[in-house]
């Protein structure tokens, strides 16, 4: 893909007293592309959105968003950039028109009473409009926290972990949404845990300790590390078992339980051959090669990310 | 870039802040309630002159001009005798145990050595760890004996009386020539309501939104510091003219306090007075980091404001360095205005002393405050 760089930035840094949250945080996002922001918690994933959106000021480094400057243009940035927060932030004692109509004066709609009238017939929220937004439940805490954040229809999106705690069919609705603005030429940067939704964006960023590990679309990603993986099914009581004598072989870089199998990743293929060999032939276990998927890289990364940065 | 101030979004954060502010019954309640409850009661019971204290008499004569002077002390209003003590042992018990807060002793022959023109001691003990409730009694024993004995000391006996003093001493109270506490008490409690309140309320405004998280989304959009701390103050304003406007009715109405000056500079006053006390709260709130810190840099304001600015104690009476303590204090000027419009009828002329402080108090603590605003969540 090419086109505009919409977000451009190199070598950001950010200290909280002596915790280095952020480090040398270089990222770049093209007009309309959707950026899958990834990381384990406490990886810095809010502070670098925060950054972006100049609601944090970096300690070093420079760049643009929407091509102002992050540094001295944060009033400009603010105007064009939907920021939806992590955890729900608007007044739980405002009505949901009270809230969608408060954001609108904020950004200085001209046409404020269509816009939210617009925004509420979208998510069908005309007959619950009065009530006040702290009855919401999660999943429309969410759809109304994103409704706020298009009101002034921004070019760039920032959402911060926008699915946590929502159930799989407001997902699915919130990524088509997603999706259908894309296609319209916005551009979205979005934090998340679900390895399925890091699938549905159109490139990736995993972060770790405040560092940058690796960028790329998700088959890119998959590629970067070449690591080899087993799957071993059998009966659940000795998976456990050979869960844990597996994770102290050599050549082994990790095993994820999956229901009635287990993941067993190396590095090396000869190695891992040679880690499993003793249980290759145990009654009631039977291997197969298995694609690496995207969360056995990134539970890779994570193994060891502390070892390199810490 | 444009980042001029934007009356539309300042107008947003207003209503904002009023259709909060309906929503919380409880703050709404309190706001009514608190000034109406408070004035009922300090209104009342606030007396600086107290009278009918508890005394204990131990008479060892009982001659008719002790019997006078007994009389005498009761009929001034300020000694209740409830106690006749047998032994001066007695009186002590009584003063250590606080039964009384005056003791008088009449001692024997007191009538005769009187007569004879011997100068008898009268001997009153007070309990004075409280002076202020003892001050007026002791006060006003001065002439009471000389007078109460005029009349009992006549013919041979009249040149006892004391001669007059050679000079005519005239004593003017004025603007509140009964001495009616409540004539200072009132006024001087729009201005501590005002201040609890004002403060209180505006210093919670922004702490609230920064423990609710909310106070990230108002940062993310395009508002400036000076429309949310401006725009937040608004909805005070008026709520402190109800405030004031009820204490003001009650003042005239239930406490009769007279009303010498104009009314319409009486408001401006407290508008003045208001709106720094606002300035105050919302500074606070951006030092602040949670509600409870704004709580407690309110009341470290607010006890200082009570004690320093001659609400409670005489301002004159205090060191030159609190004076200079309390003249920073807004609420030490706007007693002087608000006693000074209603008792004296003062005008703007003899006002504006008192009311530029309060105005460059506010703008200093506005500078202050939109110095440590917070733009980022740094």
């Amino acid at each position: 893909m090419s086109g505009e760089l919409v977000i451009d930035v190199q070598n950001l840094n950010k200290s909280f007293g002596d915790k280095h949250v952020v480090k040398d945080f270089s990222l770049q996002v093209r007009r309309g592309e959707i950026y899958g922001f990834l990381g384990p918690n406490g990886s810095g994933k809010t502070t670098s959105i925060r950054m972006l959106c100049g609601l944090l000021k970096p300690d070093s480094g420079l760049g643009t968003c929407l091509g102002h400057d992050l540094i001295r243009e944060t009033a400009a940035i603010k105007r064009e950039v939907g920021y939806m927060t992590q955890r729900f932030s608007l007044w739980e004692d405002l009505s949901i028109r009270q809230n969608l109509d408060f954001i609108a004066r904020m950004y200085g709609m001209k046409d404020r009473a269509e816009a939210v009238s617009a925004a509420i017939r979208q998510l069908g929220l005309e007959a619950r409009q009065d009530q006040v937004a702290g009855a919401l439940s999660g999943g429309w805490k969410q759809r109304l926290a994103l409704a706020a954040c298009l009101l002034h229809r921004p070019q760039l999106l920032l959402l911060d972990e926008p699915t946590a705690g929502v159930d799989p069919v407001a997902r699915r609705d919130f990524w088509q949404e997603i999706h259908a603005l894309a296609a319209h030429g916005v551009s979205v940067l979005v934090s998340t845990h679900y390895m399925d939704e890091a699938e549905r964006c159109h490139r990736l960023a995993y972060i770790a300790y405040g560092k940058l590990l690796a960028t790329g679309t998700p088959d890119e990603v998959l590629h970067l590390f070449p690591l080899v993986t087993w799957e071993v099914s059998g009966p659940s009581e000795k998976l456990t078992a050979l869960s844990a004598q597996l994770q102290a072989r050599p050549g082994v870089v990790h095993v994820t339980a999956f229901g009635h199998t287990l993941h067993v990743t190396g590095e090396d293929a000869a190695a891992l051959e040679q880690a499993i060999a003793p249980y290759r032939n145990e009654p009631g276990l039977k291997w197969k090669h298995a694609e690496s998927i995207l969360e056995d890289v990134f539970i890779h990364l994570m193994a060891k990310a502390p070892d390199n940065f810490s | 870039m444009s980042e001029r101030f934007s009356w539309s979004r300042w107008v947003g954060i207003i209503i904002k802040e009023f259709i909060q502010l309906s929503r919380d019954r409880l703050t709404f309640g309190m706001i009514i309630g608190i000034p109406v409850i408070q004035l009922l009661l300090f209104g009342y019971a606030i007396n600086a002159d107290p009278k009918q204290l508890p005394t204990a008499v131990l008479a060892a004569d009982s001659s008719e001009y002790s019997r006078t002077l007994v009389a005498a002390l009761q009929t001034s209003g300020y000694f209740r005798i409830d106690r006749y003590a047998a032994s001066e042992a007695e009186v002590d018990t009584l003063l250590s145990r606080g039964d009384v807060q005056f003791a008088i002793t009449i001692p024997e022959n007191f009538g005769r050595k009187l007569v004879r023109g011997e100068r008898p001691v009268l001997l009153i003990e007070a309990d004075a760890t409280d002076p202020s409730a003892t001050g007026n009694a002791i006060a006003a024993l001065g002439q009471l004996a000389s007078v109460a004995l005029a009349r009992d000391l006549r013919g041979p006996l009249g040149d006892l009386v004391p001669s007059a003093s050679p000079v005519d001493v005239r004593v003017h109270r004025r603007y509140n020539p009964e001495g009616v506490t409540a004539y200072n008490i009132v006024p001087g409690l729009i201005g501590v309501i005002l201040t609890l309140t004002m403060v209180l309320m505006t210093g919670l405004a922004m702490t609230r939104e920064r423990e609710r998280g909310t106070f990230e989304n108002l940062l993310s959009t395009p508002a400036l510091p000076v429309e949310v701390m401006t725009g937040k103050i608004v909805p005070y304003i008026l709520i402190g003219l109800i405030q004031v406007t009820l204490i003001f009715i009650a003042a005239l109405l239930l406490f009769e306090v007279p009303m010498q000056g104009s009314a319409l500079l009486l408001y401006g006053v407290m508008l003045l007075f208001i709106a720094a006390n606002l300035t105050l709260g919302i500074t606070f709130s951006s030092l602040a980091r949670n509600q409870l810190q704004a709580m407690q840099m309110t009341f470290f304001f607010f006890l200082p404001s009570i004690l320093l600015s001659g609400f409670m104690f005489p301002f004159r009476g205090m060191p030159e360095w609190a004076q200079w303590v309390g003249s920073a204090l807004p609420l030490t000027h706007f007693l002087v205005l608000v006693r000074g419009i209603m008792l004296k009828g003062n005008g703007l002329a003899e006002l504006w002393p008192q009311m530029w402080p309060i105005a460059v108090f506010m703008l200093a603590v506005i500078a202050i405050g939109l110095r440590f605003y917070k733009r980022t969540l740094d």
